[in-house]
Formats: C-alpha cells, structure tokens, sequence
C-alpha cells in the first residue's frame, strides 16, 4: 500500500488492536486523526477515537486510559507534545503506559510547519518536571512508522510506561511503499484484568485491594525508594532495549551518526563519499533512549572523526560526544528546522573535517 | 438491638486527613454509601482531584486514578470511552474544576460525556492554605485578597453550576449542601441519580455540593457552617438547576 507515514500510524494502531486514540489537531500531524476518522474503527475493532480539546486533554486522557489497562495513544506535534509535558511526567511517575507520536515541526513557539528535529531534547530529556525517562523511538522511513506502532505498545506495556514515536514532518507527510501488519484483536476485558493486574478498571475488586494511580508521595524517603526502583528499571532498559542500525562501517575511517530524516540525507552523502574513495559509514540510533552509547564509544575508537547531522542546531551532537568521551573530534552539520540538509552539504562538511585533521 | 446506623462498608478505618468539619470527609461518606447501594464496585472508577480530595483513593475502598490539577474531566472522558458499561466520576474542589481545569470541565460536559462529577464549592483553595479561589465571594477575605475580593482586582465569582446547567450535553445538574441533616440526605439522593445516569449514558451530570473550609475560613467547624449558610446560600442557592436534561 501506497500511504504517508502518518496514515501508516493511523492504520498501524487500528492492526496492533489500539483501544482509544485522543488527539488534537496540528499540522504537520493532523492525517493521523484525519484518517482514523475516515477508517471509523469504533465501528470494526472496537477502538475509541476522540478529537480532544486541547493536547493537554489528550495527554491526560492517555494517562487515564492506561491506568485502566488499555492500549492508548495520541499524536501531536511541537507545540502540542510542549503542552503533554506535564502529563509525561505523570505517566512516567505512576508507571502508566501510553503511546505519544511526536511529528517534529520547526521551533521555538509557533515556529514553522516544515520538518524539523529540533525537539530531540525534548522527547529525550523531557520537559517535565522529575527524574524521568521516556523510551524514543525513531523511524526514518513510513515503513518504520508502521511498525514502531506495534513495537510501541510492545516496550510500553512490557515496562509500564511512555513510549514516544519521534517522527518529523518529511516521514510524517511523505508516502512510501508500506506492508501493514497483521490485524491483531483488541484485548478483552479478561486479558486485561489478567495482564494489567494493577490497572483502575474495578475488575475483580470483590477479591483483591482496590487499586489506584498517584504521583504524590509527601514522605521524602519513600519518594526516593520510589525514584530509586524506577531508576533501576531505566538500567535495565539502557541494557536491553537499545536499537540501531549500521550502514558501511565495517572498514569506516570517518562515521556519521544521525536518525529519522536526516539518517536517509546522510546515507545519500555516504554513497557519494564511497564513489570518492572515503571511507565513511554512518550509525543511526532506532532508539534514542535508550541511546547506543556503548556502539559509538566504540566508533570513537575506530575512527578520526564522528560528523551528526540533524536538522537543528546541535542537539544529539553533546550525547555523542559523552559516548565518545573525547576519543575522537565530534562535528556537527545542520540547518535549522524547515531547512532540509542536502546531501551535497554533508560531503562538504565531512570533506572538511578529512582535510583540516 | 437494632442497627441503626453503620458505617458503610467501602469507607476504610484509616484516619482521614481532613480538618474538623470539612464536607470532603461527609462527601466521602456519601460516595461510599451510594456505591455500597448500587452494588457497582466492581465497575466503577473514581478521579480524584489534586486539592484536599487528592487523597480520596485512601478512605473510598475502590479503584482511583489521581489527575493532574483540574485534568479530573479529561481523564474521566477517557474512562468512561473505553470501558462504556462503567460509573465513573470525578471529585473536584472550585480551584481544581473552576480555575485550572475550567476548559476540561465545560468541554466534557459540552461532549456529553457519561460522567458523574462531583464539585465540592468550599470558596477557597484549602489544601495550598487558603488562597482565593475562583467561588470566593466578593469582599471575602484569603491569603491572598487579604483585604476582602473586589471586581476591580479580581474580577468576579465564577458560577461554573450555572454554565453547566446551559450545556447541552449534560442531564442533571444541581446545587446542594452537607450543613444539616435534611441536606445531607438530598445530596446523597443527587449523588446516587449522578451515578445512575453515568451507568444509563445519560449524559453528564454535574452535583455542586456547597461546602465549608473551617481552617481556610480561620473559622470554628460552628462558626464556618453559620458563615456558610449566611453567605453562601445565598449566592449559590441549593436546588436542582437541569433535571432530565430540562433547565429548571
Ligand atoms: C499545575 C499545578 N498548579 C498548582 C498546584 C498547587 N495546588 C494544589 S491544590 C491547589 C488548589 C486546590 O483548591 P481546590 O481545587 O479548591 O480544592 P480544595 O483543596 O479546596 O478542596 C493548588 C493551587 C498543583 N498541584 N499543580
């Protein structure tokens, strides 16, 4: 199927049995709701599709939904994952899981509506208040749209709690070839109460202690054992969830690292750089929490230089010099949001960094 | 011997936080009551608020979800979407409902969403310690209106029950009181209907119950219930505004 990848999310969801989607709309994002309106699965699957009244709403619709044990999403873009700040952390606070699409547009404030990574650090470091993390996926093609939905509600439930999609305005709006996944049912009721025996639904209250979500722990120490078990949990996944994906770097003397858009810019300058003879490969991080920090400490080892391009002003380039430790010098090429990189300007710049070493 | 008057079973032993004389405490008496009566524990979920009700989930023995300050109504829409055979209710002070999340309160009820909510008016933020809040009365005195509210620095009472009452997605909408025994049990009957329509999807149904705050007020439980009933009913008079979806 011929789809944009924003469709793909929309399709995606309805397959990997999605139980409500809340949202609100924003350009360039809006065809995730816009066709989950047209395709009415309340009337098929089952699932709740809700235009929301704000993004703040939708993200607190998405912390209650899945307090209940159902799969949930919303998607948004810039501004509107700024206004979800506050109810990511809530979610990460009481370990509640729940999808949040990020299609990035130019910023700060209203900023543009072209494709963008400028919100890196706000879906890796988060904007909320707490010591919290989110687990970021990013997908660099409508293909990877479709199926980090499935891989999403996956990592969400597996560790109870939010799981962003980091998108962009180029894979949210461009179509590609796509193979959508298999339908998969919507759980029911029993399957929740089985699998989510901590959620807020009153299944089987009669025989168990009531249960409930809160953030709110006025005792200092037990906020801290609290924090401390979530930190723990966060070690794990920083050991069993990285993802990434390697292009030409078995014999690389220089590598690029860079995700989503700006990885399929990269690799166009990679195939430029081989034809003349450079050694180059590049890393792109699938995950970018967890960040494959442990690759690139090793990249910094085997190469003279490392380049990130993003279409920012310098975001991930500070991690991947924390990975690299100073082994090797750590560049960064890019534009700001809505100025797409070319291809050209990468091998310009790497040509830079071969000849001034 | 006869038993006359028991506890009802879903409100626990734990030693509630609340101050002498605050409504919260009765409220939470209600809503345990009701729910017992109904015999739905086992679908209901309740969204308590971020103000002193914020605790409700330790004292009512069902299952709770604690919002975001005033994003009670938004979480509740959720709920009640994806679990349709449920009660779910809110429980929410004015500054939580009124103020905060005045754009969630207006918009779920305007969607029609089959919640019960349950607002309690103390006329002031009482866990913050006694701030203005959006019901606070003209030329009554908070920390932070020390010298009494007045239009021209603060604007003027917000009447959140009115605006409700006008929407047309919600079907019962009513003001009541936990000052005497007669009241009480009006409420509880308010409550109960809320909680019927939310399982009927009627629509929703919004029950103010017009409260005290004796240590908000710097008042004595006595005296505070007095200042409640000079002062307050007056400005929020009790009685049904909406009854079966029919203005009064
Ligand atoms: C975003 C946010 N802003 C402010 C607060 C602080 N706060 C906690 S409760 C409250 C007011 C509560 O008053 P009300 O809703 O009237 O309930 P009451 O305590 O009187 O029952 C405020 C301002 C908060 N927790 N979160």
């Amino acid at each position: 199927m011929l789809l944009k990848g924003n469709e793909a999310i929309a399709h995606s969801a309805i397959r990997n049995g999605c139980d409500g989607f809340f949202g609100y709309p924003i350009t360039p994002q809006s065809e995730v709701l816009e066709t989950l309106a047209v395709l009415k699965p309340w009337e098929t699957t089952g699932m709740v599709v809700l235009q929301s009244e704000s993004e703040l709403a939708s993200i607190n619709m998405v912390y209650a939904g899945g307090a209940t044990g159902k799969c949930v999403m919303t998607s948004s873009s810039s501004p509107g994952v700024a206004l979800m700040q506050e109810g990511i952390s809530y979610m990460a606070a009481c370990e509640i899981p729940g999808l949040i699409v990020s299609v990035q547009r130019g910023g700060p404030g209203l900023g543009t509506i072209q494709p963008s990574q400028s919100d890196y650090r706000q879906a890796v470091y988060g904007g909320g208040n707490g010591d919290y993390r989110v687990i970021v996926l990013a997908p660099n093609s409508v293909q990877e749209m479709a199926d980090s939905v499935g891989e999403a509600f996956r990592l969400m439930f597996k560790w109870r709690m939010p799981v962003m999609i980091l998108s962009d305005g180029a894979i949210g709006q461009m179509m590609e070839k796509v193979v959508l996944p298999p339908f998969k049912p919507r759980r029911t009721d029993e399957e929740v109460r089985q699998q989510c025996p901590w959620a807020i639904n009153g299944l089987g209250l009669l025989s168990r202690k009531p249960n409930f979500v809160s953030s709110l722990e006025l005792d200092a120490a037990v906020m801290e054992k609290r924090n401390r078990a979530m930190q723990e949990k966060y070690r794990a996944i920083e050991a069993e969830e990285v993802l990434y994906e390697e292009y030409m770097l078995d014999d690389a003397e220089y590598a690029i690292v860079a995700y989503g858009s700006s990885s399929r810019i990269s690799m166009g300058a990679i195939d430029q750089l081989r034809e003349k003879g450079v050694k180059v490969g590049m890393l792109r991080p699938k995950t970018l929490w967890p960040f494959p920090e442990q690759r690139i400490g090793e990249l910094g080892r085997q190469c003279h230089a490392l380049l990130t391009v993003e279409i920012n002003e310098g975001q991930m380039v500070r991690d991947v010099r924390y990975a690299v430790a100073g082994q090797c010098p750590v560049e960064f090429f890019g534009h700001s949001g809505g100025v797409m990189p070319s291809p050209e300007e990468v091998v310009d710049k790497m040509e830079s960094i071969i000849n001034n070493r | 011997m006869e038993t006359v008057y028991k506890k009802p079973r879903l409100l626990n032993d734990v030693t509630m936080h609340y101050c002498p004389g605050c409504g919260h405490s009765l409220v939470h008496k209600l809503v345990a009551e009701v729910l017992e009566e109904m015999g739905v524990e086992e679908r209901a979920v309740g969204i308590c608020p971020v103000g002193c009700a914020v605790f409700a989930y330790r004292y009512v023995d069902i299952d709770w979800i604690e919002a975001a300050h005033g994003r009670a109504p938004a979480c509740a829409s959720a709920v009640k979407r994806l679990w349709p055979d449920h009660l779910v209710f809110t429980y929410q002070g004015d500054g939580d409902l009124a103020c905060i999340g005045t754009g969630e309160t207006i918009q779920a009820l305007n969607r029609g969403e089959n919640i019960a909510v349950i607002f309690i008016n103390n006329a002031i933020y009482g866990m913050t310690g006694g701030q203005m809040a959006p019901t606070t009365l003209m030329g009554q005195k908070t920390s932070t209106c020390p010298y009494g509210r007045q239009a021209d620095l603060h604007g003027f009472p917000l009447h959140i029950t009115d605006i409700a009452a006008t929407l047309e997605g919600t079907c019962y909408v009513t003001r009541q009181a936990v000052n005497n025994v007669a009241n009480v049990a009006r409420t509880k009957r308010a409550i109960r209907q809320a909680f019927q329509n939310s399982l009927d999807r009627k629509g929703a149904s919004f029950v103010e119950v017009v409260s005290t705050c004796s240590a908000g007020w710097k008042m004595t439980p006595e005296q505070a219930n007095q200042w409640m009933a000079d002062n307050m009913l007056p400005y929020y008079p009790l009685g049904d505004l909406k009854v079966n979806g029919e203005k009064k």
